[in-house]
């Protein structure tokens, strides 16, 4: 259980309750996307490059389309406007983020998979004949694959008129040279991290009709229902006349926020005028979806003898591969996040990320903050190694605490307990083990992080929710949420009940759906529980209001004086006074008093920072949090067993502490797959890992149980103080496990992920 | 040339004509509709689409569905005990958290309910084991492995069989 604040008297809010959605779940009932059919539905699939970097001299669709059973092949001749900038379904414009998004590929590939055709056919063995059957010409091209040769002057140009570098920022704090100056002890190293996926079990899927209106109507697994105005500008229809529908998701992790197979769909359908289905293979899902950046970061750090920070310097070159997508903004989390929860006085930081003939890179749990959280906590344990302090002491004398302003200006308003979860982390890995054999070695790590949850603040985000209590007293929400897996509906189930008063059974919450649910945007940015929550929370108390004015009427009380709980509203200071809720919502509708509410939650709405100097709010709120390691290495083999891991976090106020923990398990597995095992392998743009079998993420014998503690201070601005964990709670996994191998082995590897390779390596056993 | 295929199902019989190539999970899926069996890699590499045959756990993204004639195959639709009663396992899962985005949730469940019927009583290794066929994302395996525990209080020491089929 959580521990720390007196917790005030909740009914249901920070209690473990099994999901509303829990039961359609274990009866194997939940119609994924790949689970819903449409009568008469054509398969689709995709023709996608041979080639890394190359350019399209010809496509001849002819025997394709003579195939019989082959409905639609469709090239980028026939995309409407097949060239459109990339937006990620908010609604307040901003320049300079956007890149080209091309549909289908035309002039130059630009990475191998990028789709270059689409077939709809009767079956999938026919829509498979029929892809052989498109004969395309390519004049392959020499390409670029190393972010750091891209960005050089005479570089092989990825795009046609663009430069390879997409953008850069810069953060300015005091004077780096000055500062180096006052350190005793400097540090300076060169980390790489790979590309890795988000490996969600459920591929990219969607179904597609157009429904008696002549909608585009699209069921699919997507992280962004809003991506509906998009698809609408590719096809050159009104932004109304595209709906799409997301049904629970098998896992996100920010891999379906970009557009997957909704264009390739719409498109189908609006050329056969027929119902058409598109799920990906796992192959093609790893070789085609975007990844999470790999950065080379290099990172120099001072510290005064006592370890007082004084001055730190990053240069960032992220690998964007193919296209932009999202790479401006994960680039902008990470020259933010780059001096990591940390008070420096002096800070230079310079980020670039660059166009590549690699897969594209974009959204991935995290986004941009585990990369640079692995440099500057590397560079932590060295500058303490030096200064013979503990990794926990250099950290204590440098943590953020509230009121301490970043190196970009932002000034920490809000809850920070940074500090005591490092105790808390490292206290619970409790007495160290002992080796079992005489090659063996044991090192404990920790890591700290600050990682945002919210969408930047110059976006102007904004979500809606619809709280309406029925005849009987029970309560609809409806949400145009998507739900990734992580309890985002079911969140909104018990905050709706503890405003009214009701059961947790008694919320029916209805979400993704463009046309018919408010529009909540995206379920990214660990902003769900913080924006739709704020918004249900605010649309609930509304209707309470107008409830309890009512009871108030009933009972002659003042309203003042009136509590909601049971199904009934009752005088808190004399609980037999008390009316029942269905009685109150009938008076009240006979009354012609409204029984619904819709409300608006606004996230605070900033300008831009300043891209010079990087001052300037980004971000609403941080969550705080430390994950702490042992690990034992063979130094004969380099192989390393997990023995303990400790994840604590301040979550502000859980709302399910069963679904909180949960976001901490997952979360510290996801972080220490990407420190210990994960790697998209390319060799000249060319994935070579392109199955779970290559490709491997942690199994359940690969780690131990997470020990998670929470910590309530009720300092976070989502609902009841909530702060959000979906992403913090991956970020520090690496380095923490990067840290303890060190602290092992008594050397540095400053590549993920940590192989027994790399760890031979670093011991010069090779 | 499709040709006839009986399968034991859930308890059930069923006659029907598929492509001798078939994958016993789509016909699971697209023949019977029996969509709780779901397909993650296609491969055998992750364990969504697990269902028992004669009780032992297996990919059925990796068996021709005629190879399975005359073999009793149960999916997590055939879990329900009478009256729409969850199965221990179904039940644990639930209530202890085992359950996330749910997308492996099915195959999990039959490889434990698998393992249950074999060993009761199992260590937190054997669990472990029992599932490293099982590929999760989400949860850190931490609550699945608790779930199972859990069911194995629900069964209690020595009642092995009680386990729904």
């Amino acid at each position: 259980m959580p521990e720390n604040r007196t917790r005030p008297a909740y009914r249901i809010i920070g209690k473990a309750a099994p999901r509303p959605d829990a039961w359609a779940k274990v009866f194997g009932d939940t119609a994924y996307a790949h689970d819903y059919t449409v009568p008469g539905m054509l398969c689709a699939k995709v023709l996608r490059s041979r080639h890394p970097a190359a350019r399209v001299l010809s496509i001849d669709t002819g025997d394709a389309e003579k195939l019989p059973g082959v409905d639609a092949v469709l090239t980028a001749k026939d995309v409407p406007n097949n060239e459109t900038a990339t937006r990620f379904g908010q609604t307040h414009q901003v320049g300079g983020f956007e890149g080209l998004y091309r549909v289908l590929a035309e002039k130059k590939i630009r990475f191998k998979g990028e789709a270059v055709a689409l077939v709809a056919a009767t079956s999938e063995a026919v829509a498979e004949e029929a892809l052989g059957l498109i004969h395309v010409e390519y004049e392959p091209l020499e390409g670029v694959f190393d972010p750091v040769e891209a960005k050089q002057a005479g570089a092989y140009q990825v795009g046609e008129d663009e430069s390879n570098v997409i953008c850069s920022y810069k953060v300015r704090k005091g004077d780096v040279e000055e500062g180096f100056k006052l350190a005793d002890v400097v540090v300076e190293q060169t980390y790489r991290v790979p590309m890795v996926d988000h490996a969600y079990l459920e591929p990219e899927s969607g179904v597609a009709w157009l429904d008696q209106d002549g909608v585009i109507t699209i069921r699919s697994a997507t992280q962004v229902i809003e991506h509906f105005r998009g698809i609408a500008d590719v096809l050159g229809v009104s932004h109304n006349r595209v709906r799409i529908i997301a049904p629970m998701l098998g896992g996100g992790f920010g891999g379906k926020e970009d557009i997957t197979v909704e264009t390739y769909l719409a498109l189908l359908v609006w050329k056969t005028r027929k119902p058409v289905s598109l799920t990906y293979t796992r192959e093609e899902s790893i070789r085609s979806h975007g990844k999470r950046h790999p950065y080379v970061m290099r990172y120099k750090t001072g510290a005064t003898k006592a370890g007082k920070l004084v001055a730190l310097e990053a240069e960032l070159t992220s690998d964007a591969g193919g296209y932009v997508y999202l790479s401006p903004w994960v680039l902008l989390y990470s020259t933010v996040g780059a001096t990591g929860p940390y008070d420096i006085p002096h800070v230079k930081v310079d980020s670039e990320t660059v166009l590549t003939n690699n897969t594209f890179s974009s959204a991935n749990r995290g986004f941009g903050a585990p990369q640079v959280c692995f440099a500057c906590e590397s560079q932590l344990d060295e500058l303490a190694k030096q200064l013979g302090l503990s990794p926990l002491e250099i950290r204590r004398k440098n943590y953020l605490r509230t009121g301490d302003a970043l190196a970009t200006g932002r000034v920490l308003e809000h809850s920070v307990e940074t500090e005591q979860t490092a105790d808390r982390a490292l206290e619970a890995l409790g007495e160290p083990s002992g080796p079992s054999s005489p090659t063996e070695r044991i090192g404990r790590g920790i890591a700290s992080s600050m990682t945002s949850y919210g969408r930047m603040t110059f976006l102007h985000d904004t979500s809606r929710a619809l709280v309406s209590i029925e005849m009987d007293g029970s309560v609809s929400v409806r949400c145009g949420l998507q739900d990734v897996g992580g309890g985002q509906a079911s969140s909104l189930a018990q905050i709706a009940a503890e405003v009214l008063g009701v059961p947790m059974e008694d919320v029916t919450v209805y979400v993704g759906d463009s046309a018919l649910t408010p529009l909540a945007g995206t379920t990214t940015a660990t902003r769900l529980l913080y924006m739709s929550g704020n918004a249900t929370k605010k649309a609930a108390t509304a209707v309470r209001h107008s409830l309890v004015k009512k009871a108030a009427d009933l009972l002659d009380v003042d309203p003042e004086e009136l509590a909601m709980g049971d199904r009934q509203i009752y005088s808190a200071g004399d609980p037999d006074r008390a009316v029942a809720l269905e009685r109150v919502v009938k008076a009240c509708a006979a009354d012609g008093i409204p029984l619904y509410d819709v409300a608006q939650f606004n996230a605070p709405a900033r300008e831009l920072i300043d891209f010079q100097t990087g001052q300037g709010q980004v971000f609403p709120d941080f969550t705080f949090g430390t994950q702490a390691m042992e690990v034992s290495v063979d130094i004969e083999t380099g192989a390393v067993k997990v023995l303990k891991i400790v994840s604590c976090y301040d979550v502000g106020q859980a709302i399910n502490t069963l679904s909180a923990e949960g976001q901490l398990h997952g979360g510290a597995l996801y972080g220490l797959g990407y420190g210990m095992m994960e790697e998209v392998v390319l060799d000249k743009g060319n994935t070579l890992t392109p199955s779970f079998a290559e490709y491997l993420i942690p199994s359940a014998v690969d780690v131990p149980d997470v020990k998670t503690i929470m910590i309530e201070s009720g300092g976070g601005v989502g609902p009841f103080g909530a702060k959000g964990l979906g992403e913090p709670s991956c970020v520090p996994a690496a380095a923490a496990f990067a840290n303890a191998v060190s602290d092992a082995i008594g050397a540095r590897v400053c590549d993920l992920p940590v192989t027994p390779e790399r760890i031979l390596k670093a011991l010069g056993r090779f | 040339m499709n040709v006839e295929c009986t399968l034991e199902v859930n308890g059930s019989s069923t006659t029907l004509q598929v492509a001798p190539s078939a994958r016993l999970i789509d016909v699971l899926r697209e023949d019977l509709g029996l969509t709780g069996t779901k397909e993650g890699c296609g491969n055998g590499e992750c364990g969504s689409c697990t269902v028992l045959l004669d009780g032992r756990p297996v990919n059925a993204c990796l068996l021709v569905a005629l190879e399975v004639e005359g073999r009793a195959v149960t999916t997590i639709e055939g879990l329900l005990g009478p009256g729409g009663k969850l199965s221990h396992v179904q039940q644990a899962f639930v209530e202890t958290g085992g359950i996330q985005c749910g997308f492996c949730t099915p195959g999990m469940i039959m490889s434990a309910t698998a393992l249950l019927e074999a060993t009761p009583a199992p260590s937190d290794a054997e669990i472990r084991d029992a599932l490293v066929g099982n590929l999760c994302r989400c949860t850190g395996y931490a609550q699945i492995i608790e779930s199972v525990r859990a069911a194995a209080e629900l069964i209690g020491p020595g009642s092995g069989g009680e386990t729904p089929r």
